[in-house]
């Protein structure tokens, strides 16, 4: 990925050159063209087009803002409720994930998930232990974290 | 456009607001320290955003210009605000702090 970046800041320099203007506006357009000449040469590259990271780390922002305002809006449900009766438990999940930040990404993203917050993670970094505002709310929190997290951070990492 | 912008970023301000009274309300009514905490990682998290991004919009029309202070703020907000959560729920469990009795679920006593 830093070969491509490189490789991209190379070109625009080089599109510098070839119009003789060294300012920041004539870089930003040899930039996009260079990004364009290496989204055509893509298939060359050992490994993928570094774009495609790039748009995942936006997805995956996108998703945390998201989580952030679904999450706020549950806790308000709750707490301005009459009457407490939810249940809360701390329950354990384990997460395929194994690089540190990606565990570290996925647990804060659990806690700004409605009504989740990650308690504790095993020695061996592979169970989280997740305290539940609502019980009844696990197998729900399960599967989002399966398929939509998981997925996304997998999609910045592969 | 001068209305506009203003009625705009008083509408974030008082949402952030609202969101920090409703932390406040969460953190005194909740029964103990792990669904308080819930309360105050959250919408203070989100009530920082909003102030902030009020602030920003503001500041953006008077003076025509993004101060980038601001985005950095909340860029790190957003970032740490989640790590402090955790961090006290995880130093409450080991301190010993008791869970609330009406808790169903213990799975980490079990996994200790």
């Amino acid at each position: 990925m830093s070969f491509q970046i490189l490789l991209n800041v190379i070109l625009a320099v080089t599109w510098m050159f070839l119009k003789n203007e060294f300012d920041g506006s004539t870089f930003i357009i040899g930039y996009v063209l260079g990004l364009c000449i290496m989204f055509v040469f893509r298939r060359f590259f050992k490994d993928r087009f570094y774009l495609n990271r790039v748009i995942a780390v936006f997805r995956l922002l996108l998703l945390f803002a998201r989580e952030l305002i679904s999450s706020n809006i549950s806790v308000l449900k709750i707490v301005l409720k009459p009457k407490l009766d939810m249940r809360p438990g701390i329950f354990a999940f384990e997460t395929v994930l194994r690089k540190d930040w990606e565990i570290t990404v996925l647990s804060n993203l659990i806690t700004l998930t409605p009504g989740t917050l990650v308690v504790d993670i095993s020695a061996d970094n592979r169970i989280l232990y997740i305290h539940a505002m609502d019980i009844a709310d696990k197998a729900d929190a399960v599967h989002s974290i399966k398929h939509t997290f998981e997925k996304a951070i997998m999609e910045v990492s592969k | 456009m001068t209305a506009i912008v203003e009625i705009l970023s008083a509408l974030f301000l008082l949402m952030g607001v609202f969101l920090f009274l409703v932390s406040a309300f969460g953190i005194i009514r909740l029964p103990d320290v792990y669904t308080r905490n819930h309360a105050a990682s959250k919408s203070s998290t989100l009530g920082i955003l909003f102030i902030l991004i009020g602030t920003l919009l503001y500041f953006f029309h008077e003076h025509g210009h993004v101060d980038f202070r601001i985005v950095l703020a909340i860029l790190f907000i957003f970032m740490t605000s989640p790590v402090a959560g955790h961090l006290i729920n995880r130093s409450a469990y080991h301190s010993g702090v008791k869970m609330w009795d009406r808790s169903v679920q213990d799975d980490l006593k079990k996994g200790r």
